[in-house]
Order: C-alpha cells, then sequence, then structure tokens
C-alpha cells in the first residue's frame, strides 16, 4: 500500500462557534476517484477549502504528495499540484475562453516581467509552446472553437468544462471538483462521467469528486466519503454506501423525523 | 503584432524626437499642452496598470508623481548647474529616473501593507498615503516647505515626454499581453480563483503598484521640468481624482482608451478657458453624469477582449 | 491639573462634533454600504444655512437668544436633510446595482460639484465669511473647571441627539426597519420594508445630524468657508472607522476619541504641523490592523 497522495487526519475547522468540519479523516490515493458526499451544509466545500488552503483547520493536519499544507498559501499548493473548480463556476469573466486556460499555465513557465518586456526568442518559444499546449487542450474539450469567445457567453455546461480545462492546464496530480454535475441535464451529466473518466486516465490525476447528483457519484467513484454536521459518518465502496442506514438516516431521515 | 512591438516602441521614440528637434516652428502654447498630453498618457496608463488592469482601487497616484517630482527637481536644482552641458541630457535622463525609482518604492511601501485591503478600504488607504506624502514634503524644509521647490529649469520637451509616453505605453502593454500578464486581469476578476491556477495575488498587486508608481515618478519630474515651479498643494486628492477619471473615461483595463481619454481631458480645460470660473464645476458634473451613464468607459465598444 | 480638566472638556466637545458627523456616514455605509464623500459638504451646508438664516429669525425671537437659535439650528438640519434626501435620490439611488466603487466616485463628484459651486462668486464665495453668535459666550466656572458655554452647550445638546438617535435605531419601527436593511436589504424588502423609503430618511437623518455639527463647529471656530468640510469630514470619518463602520456606538466613541486625541495630542509642541498627517496615519493603522474597528465585526466572504 503505496503512501497516500492526499491525507486528511483528524481535521477540524470552527468558526467562531461552529464547527464546520468535525475530526475529518479523509484519503486520496494516487490516481484514485474518490468521491465526498452529505446533505447540503454537511461540509463538503470547507474540506475543499481547507485542502486547497483557503482555510486553515483548527486543528488536525493535511498532507500532500508528502508535504504538510499547513499555512501555505494556495497559490503554492496549486504550484504543488493541488486544483480545482467551484461550486458557483468562478472564471475569469473579462478574459476569453482561450485566455482562462493560458492564464493557468503559470507558476512552472519561466516567465518574468523582464521577458514580457525583451520580447526576445526565449519569450517568443514560451509563448508559443503556452499557445499550443492551451490550444491542444481546448481541443480534447471541444471548446477549441470558442477560444475567442468571452467565457461568460459559453452555455453553461461547457462554462463547467472549461472551468474544468482551467484547472488541468495547471497540470495538477490531484482535482478537486466541486459540483460539476449541478445545473446540468441527464444526457449532458452522462457526457460528464465520462469526461471525468477519460480526464483520470489520460491525464493520470486523482480526483476528489464533492457531487449531489447519486448517479454520478455511484457512478464512476471508487470509494466514497460521506459526511453530515461536519463529521464522517461512513466510507466505503458505492454498493456499500447505498445500503448503509447511517447515510439513509442523513438524507432521508428516521421515521421520527416526520413530526 | 507579434514580434513588432520593439520597433513600433523604437519608432515612435525616434518620431517624438524628430518632432522635438522640429519644434521650433510650432506655436508655443500648443507645444506646451502636448507636453501636458504626454505627461498625463503617463499619468493615465500607469495608474491604469493598477486600477483597470488589476482592479486595485488607488486614489493616491498624485502622491507617486509629487515623489518622483520632488526628488528629479531637487537633483538638478542642486547638482544641474555643475553638468557640463554635454552631459545635460543624460543628467537629466537620470534625474527622472531616480525619481522613478524612489517613486517605486514609495509604492512598495504603500502597496504591501494595503494590498490586502478591499474596494473602499483600500480606496481610503491609498487617499490616506496620497494625503500623508503631500503633508510630507508640505513640512519638509529640504523641499521648500508650503513653498515648494522654484527655478526649476526647463529641461522637459515634447521630445523627451512623449519618448517616456511611449516607453510606458510599451512596458504596461506588453506585460499584460502575456502569459505571465494575464495575471493581473485574473487577480481583478477572481483573486480567489487565479490564487487557486497558481497565481500569486500579492505579489501580483504589489507589481502593479511598483510599476505604476514608478512610472508616476517619471510622470512628475517631466512635470516639474515643464511647470518650473512645484508645490505641494498642486499633488492633493483632486489630481488624483483627474487622473482616476481618465482612466474611468478610457475604460478601466483598455490601454487605447485610457490615452484618448488622457488626451480629451488634457486639451478639455484649455478649450473651456472661456469659462475658467466654471471648469472645475462642469469637471465635477462631468464625472457624476459618466458615472450615471456610462460606468464603463466612453470607449468601449462590443465584446470585452484581451487588452491591446 | 486646570489645563488638564480644560483640555478634557475641549476634546470632549471637538468629539462630540465628530461623532455627530460619524455618526452620519456610518448610518449611510450601514444600509447602502459605501462612504458618502459628500456628507463633509452637508456640514458646510448647514453651516451656511444657518448663516444666511440668522439675521432673519433673530430679528423676530431676539438676537442670541435661546428661541432663536434653537429655531436657527432646527431648519438649517431640515433644508440639509432635505438635501441629503434629494443627493441620494439624484446621484446614489440610480446606481443601487453597480459596483460599489461606481458610487464612490459619484459621490466625489458630488463633494466636489458641492466644494466648486460654493466657491463660486455667485453662490458663496471663496472667502471666508464670519458665523454669527447664535448664544452668548459666557464663561462657566466649576470649581477649578473654566470652560466656554458653548462648550457645554454643545456636549449636552450632543448628548441629547445621541440618546434620540439610539432610540430611534432601537425602539422604533422606523429603526428597527433600518437595522433590517443593514444586514440584508433584499430580505428586508420581502419582509415589507420600504427600502427606498428607509435609506431616504437614512440620508436625512444622517444629513441633519452633519448640519447640526457645522453650526456646531462654526460656534467654536466662527469662519465658514465652502471648503470648511473637509478636514472634520474627514477626521469624523476616521473616526467612525475608528469605531467600526457601520456600528452606531462605535461611531460615537470614535468620534469622542479622536476628538480627545487631537486635542492632547494637538496641544503638544512641535507636533500641531502634523495635525493632518496624524489624523491620516491613524486611519492607516486602524484599516491595517484592526479594519472592523474597535466596536465593529469583520465579514468574511463565502468561497
Amino acid at each position: 500500500m503505496s503512501l497516500p497522495l492526499l491525507e486528511l487526519e483528524k481535521v477540524t475547522i470552527k468558526f467562531g462557534g461552529l464547527t464546520a468540519v468535525a475530526e475529518l479523516d479523509l484519503k486520496v490515493g494516487e490516481g484514485e476517484l474518490i468521491g465526498l458526499i452529505g446533505p447540503n451544509g454537511a461540509g463538503k466545500t470547507t474540506a475543499f477549502n481547507l485542502i486547497t488552503g483557503v482555510y486553515q483547520p483548527t486543528s488536525g493536519d493535511i498532507t500532500f504528495a508528502g508535504q504538510p499544507t499547513g499555512g501555505v498559501k494556495p497559490h503554492i499548493l496549486s504550484c504543488r499540484g493541488i486544483s480545482r473548480t467551484f461550486q458557483n463556476i468562478r472564471l475569469f469573466a473579462s478574459m476569453s475562453v482561450f485566455d482562462n486556460v493560458r492564464t493557468a499555465m503559470q507558476g512552472n513557465r519561466a516567465q518574468r516581467v523582464r521577458d514580457a518586456l525583451w520580447r526576445g526568442a526565449t519569450f517568443r518559444e514560451s509563448e508559443a509552446r503556452v499557445e499550443h499546449e492551451a490550444m491542444e487542450l481546448l481541443k480534447i474539450f471541444n471548446l477549441d472553437r470558442f477560444y475567442e469567445a468571452d467565457g461568460k457567453s459559453l452555455p453553461y455546461g461547457d462554462q463547467r468544462r472549461l472551468e474544468i480545462v482551467r484547472a488541468l492546464a495547471t497540470q495538477p496530480k490531484l482535482l478537486l471538483l466541486d459540483e460539476p454535475a449541478a445545473g446540468m441535464n441527464p444526457t449532458e451529466k452522462e457526457q460528464l462521467m465520462e469526461l471525468i473518466r477519460f480526464v483520470q486516465d489520460k491525464f493520470k490525476i486523482a480526483v476528489l469528486l464533492v457531487e449531489h447528483d447519486m448517479k454520478v457519484v455511484m457512478g464512476i467513484c471508487q470509494r466514497i466519503n460521506v459526511l453530515d454536521y461536519g463529521r464522517k459518518i461512513a466510507e466505503g465502496t458505492p454498493d456499500e454506501i447505498r445500503c448503509n442506514p447511517k447515510v439513509i438516516a442523513a438524507y432521508l431521515g428516521t421515521e421520527d423525523d416526520d413530526a | 503584432m507579434r514580434g513588432k512591438e520593439k520597433s513600433f516602441l523604437l519608432l515612435a521614440i525616434a518620431a517624438a524626437v524628430g518632432l522635438s528637434l522640429g519644434s521650433g516652428m510650432f506655436n508655443r502654447y500648443y507645444l506646451g499642452i502636448a507636453v501636458d498630453v504626454g505627461i498625463n498618457i503617463i499619468l493615465a496608463v500607469s495608474l491604469n496598470l493598477i486600477n483597470g488592469h488589476t482592479g486595485q482601487f488607488s486614489l493616491g497616484h498624485a502622491g507617486f508623481m509629487a515623489v518622483g517630482g520632488f526628488t528629479a527637481a531637487k537633483l538638478t536644482l542642486t547638482c544641474g548647474s555643475s553638468v557640463p552641458p554635454a552631459f545635460q541630457p543624460f543628467f537629466f535622463f537620470a534625474a527622472l529616473l531616480l525619481g522613478g525609482i524612489v517613486a517605486a518604492v514609495g509604492g512598495l511601501v504603500v502597496g504591501v501593507p494595503s494590498l490586502r485591503l478591499r474596494g473602499d478600504y483600500l480606496a481610503i488607504v491609498t487617499l490616506g498615503f496620497g494625503e500623508i506624502i503631500r503633508v510630507i514634503f508640505q513640512t519638509s524644509e529640504f523641499f521648500g516647505a508650503a513653498t515648494g521647490l522654484t527655478g526649476i529649469s526647463k529641461l522637459t520637451t515634447f521630445g523627451w515626454a512623449w519618448a517616456f509616453a511611449a516607453i510606458t505605453v510599451y512596458v504596461v502593454a506588453c506585460i499584460v499581453n502575456s502569459t505571465y500578464g494575464r495575471g493581473f486581469i485574473a487577480v481583478h476578476d477572481d483573486e480567489i480563483a487565479a490564487s487557486a491556477m497558481g497565481i500569486n495575488p500579492t505579489r501580483y498587486k504589489v507589481t502593479a503598484f511598483v510599476i505604476g508608481a514608478f512610472f508616476a515618478g517619471i510622470a512628475g519630474g517631466l512635470y516639474a521640468h515643464h511647470k518650473l515651479v512645484l508645490k505641494p498643494d498642486g499633488f492633493d486628492f483632486v489630481k488624483s481624482i483627474e487622473i482616476v477619471v481618465m482612466v474611468i473615461l478610457g475604460g478601466m483595463g483598455r490601454t487605447a482608451g485610457v490615452i484618448l481619454a488622457a488626451i480629451i481631458l488634457t486639451i478639455l480645460p484649455e478649450l473651456l478657458r472661456g469659462v475658467a470660473e466654471y471648469r472645475m464645476i462642469i469637471y465635477s458634473l462631468l464625472i457624476i453624469a459618466l458615472m450615471l451613464t456610462r460606468p464603463q468607459g466612453l470607449f468601449t465598444f462590443g465584446k470585452k477582449g484581451p487588452v491591446k | 491639573m486646570d489645563s488638564f480638566l480644560q483640555q478634557l472638556i475641549n476634546g470632549l466637545a471637538l468629539g462630540a462634533i465628530y461623532a455627530l458627523i460619524a455618526l452620519g456616514y456610518t448610518m449611510v455605509y450601514g444600509v447602502l454600504r459605501f462612504i458618502n464623500f459628500a456628507h463633509s459638504d452637508v456640514l458646510m451646508l448647514g453651516a451656511f444655512a444657518a448663516f444666511y438664516l440668522a439675521p432673519h429669525i433673530t430679528p423676530l425671537l431676539g438676537v442670541q437668544s435661546v428661541p432663536s437659535a434653537l429655531v436657527v439650528i432646527i431648519v438649517s438640519a431640515a433644508i440639509c436633510a432635505v438635501i441629503g434626501m434629494t443627493i441620494e435620490f439624484l446621484a446614489y439611488r440610480p446606481l443601487r446595482k453597480r459596483p460599489r466603487l461606481t458610487v464612490l466616485i459619484t459621490a466625489i463628484g458630488v463633494s466636489l460639484f458641492i466644494e466648486f459651486t460654493g466657491q463660486h462668486e455667485k453662490v458663496f464665495g471663496a472667502a471666508t465669511k464670519s458665523f454669527p453668535t447664535l448664544l452668548p459666550k459666557r464663561e462657566i466656572i466649576l470649581g477649578a473647571l473654566h470652560c466656554s458655554s458653548n462648550d457645554l452647550v454643545v456636549l449636552v445638546l450632543t448628548a441629547v441627539l445621541l440618546v434620540a438617535m439610539w432610540f430611534i435605531v432601537q425602539r422604533t419601527k422606523i429603526g428597527m426597519a433600518m437595522r433590517a436593511v443593514s444586514f440584508n436589504e433584499q430580505a428586508a424588502s420581502l419582509m415589507g420594508v420600504n427600502v427606498n423609503g428607509i435609506i431616504s430618511f437614512t440620508f436625512g437623518l444622517g444629513s441633519a445630524l452633519a448640519a447640526i455639527a457645522g453650526i456646531f463647529y462654526s460656534m467654536r471656530a466662527p469662519g465658514i468657508e465652502p471648503l470648511m468640510g473637509v478636514q472634520p469630514g474627514l477626521r469624523a470619518f476616521i473616526a467612525a472607522v475608528l469605531g467600526g463602520i457601520g456600528n452606531l456606538p462605535g461611531a460615537a466613541l470614535g468620534g469622542v476619541v479622536l476628538g480627545l486625541l487631537e486635542t492632547f495630542l494637538g496641544g503638544m509642541p512641535g507636533l500641531s504641523n502634523y495635525r493632518d498627517g496624524i489624523a491620516f496615519a491613524m486611519l492607516i493603522l486602524i484599516l491595517l490592523f484592526r479594519p472592523a474597528g474597535l466596536l465593529g465585526k469583520l465579514s468574511t466572504e463565502k468561497v
């Protein structure tokens, strides 16, 4: 059993009097596709924010690729290989589709102010490479014909795909997807499932998926973690989770709750 | 435009210098206004990097201008006479550069603490810093206190002003139109998403501030050697607002629009000479009208694309 | 000891004035989430309103008498309340849905407009005018303490006004509506609150307070001119931020603290030139180290 790519150990975060996440243990191995589900307000996005460094845990440890992430800023974690999409799509509104992807190709390039000013051969080569790679990426996801359009002018489903492309442009080892199927119709959801499997396969990355649509989650995840009120209440394969009484209770309530 | 940017720049500088050498045949008054326009272009484009592209709200740009102006002027006043005539242009260039660098340091000092603030608060802090700089110059005997510096040599010509204007435009446009430079716009659009994509928002904001301040400092130096008198009063928050209005009028983030706006807003007061007493009243009404009707600026049409 | 007590009263009176102005800033920030740059100019308009009114009132109610002073103050406050509401209606309401920075610039435009128009000859003219004496200035001696009757009047009246404000905001329906709008405008309107009306009311109230503050200010420093609002307005704004912008008791507290600080520090040798700079430095320090202010709470953005 190799070391997990991402490991959360007893991670807790409190906002004033509210404990949003309590003693969460979570593991994601390299190349795995793990699900994170739970009723609204269970703390899933908070967990994402903890992993990406937007929030700092009140207690507990998070380790990524063998290094602790405590106190590390989000942009540095991005360079280390964690990337994400957002629950409410956060594209760069004043940029074109192409630029949205290009912008994400930052940290791993030798691009500095002086190169941009001098505009010598190194700069031109580097820019050409970036352009080529960005277009390739867009082509894979069938977004290349929109490359000049405003990100915001794309249909909703395409915007979500663009956000995923952008996240992939940072060449991550771990991709966090926050409710990517939200607002999609059944056909689009099928395509999304294909897409995620494809991404995982082609780019050899681990994926941690937060999602409400059970079909999607059960359909592609290898293992699923269930949160309720900030605590993990179950973990297992889709089949195990489907029948777990605690999970059912969390979503549907028990018989006594009807009063 | 690919690969031709440097040639354009050299061409522009050559044109500026050429016109300048032949400027004897132009009307003095118009020439003076042309120099003003050049200086305002530098101010507007440099502020545009901070406010427009990076989306930070700086209301203290005049402070950086003051720093550059006073530094350069003090240098030429103290040492100017001991420089042999053949070296005068290099000396002037060095003075301007020094002004720019000191202003850039100012940009660092202001930028680093301020940049974790958002919106309103950042605006107020930059305003405060601008005013503090003004107060410092007003109470500093070294820089002439309230009277300021007088008797500055008229070293700024059309050539100098417009050559630097070309350089400023080149620098800002080149930086922004690169993969690295898209980071500024990312910070403007969505800091959180930008962080998640590997962009360090603080670093970009501070860089924008420092570069913006540097050019404001150069503009200040050019201004000092054009007006020949430098009073701290002239660099108050109203001056900062004047530059901000140019950036807004031009459509925040549009370099071409901002240049046009700078030209228009420099020439307009001259055209309004006849109604000088109403000048500022009209100006303030213009600001209000602009915000009510077209806050995106006068020069934005169609879709927003990458900045040219 | 005497001079300490003297400075104390001085500082408190100045602080009271700042508190009144700061309340206006904070109330408007509470309901509209923006800093009304033009607020300092309402102060000036209040002083000028009193200046032009006084000669018409005093023949009727007596020169330097309490009734005429009261009438002048109340009428001036009312005029400025209307002016404040008009500005809101014309310049800020159309921008309700826009980014806050657009409104900020508009406010700056309004402020400059008022200042420059006021400076025009046909309006007030740029020269300093002498503010009429509304109340006889007597020296009051309480034990070892000598202070001016004006200061006492300012202190007492401000205390009354602050209590009245507290009462309105905490104990009346309209005050509850104000608080609702400041928490969540949409929810308040869904609960049946007339949001536009409340915002108008808030502007009117804040402007009235500013006008009264302007009159008090002129009672202590009788030279008035169109730019007189800039400095006190700025100090009051800093006071509001110090107390926690959006927080009413904070504004009052901030005003008093700033008034005291300014009086005591300004009295120290060598520092008086830097008074402006000190005020700004304080502002920057607060915003850097405790942006929520003494009594305020910072809100976090949801990611």
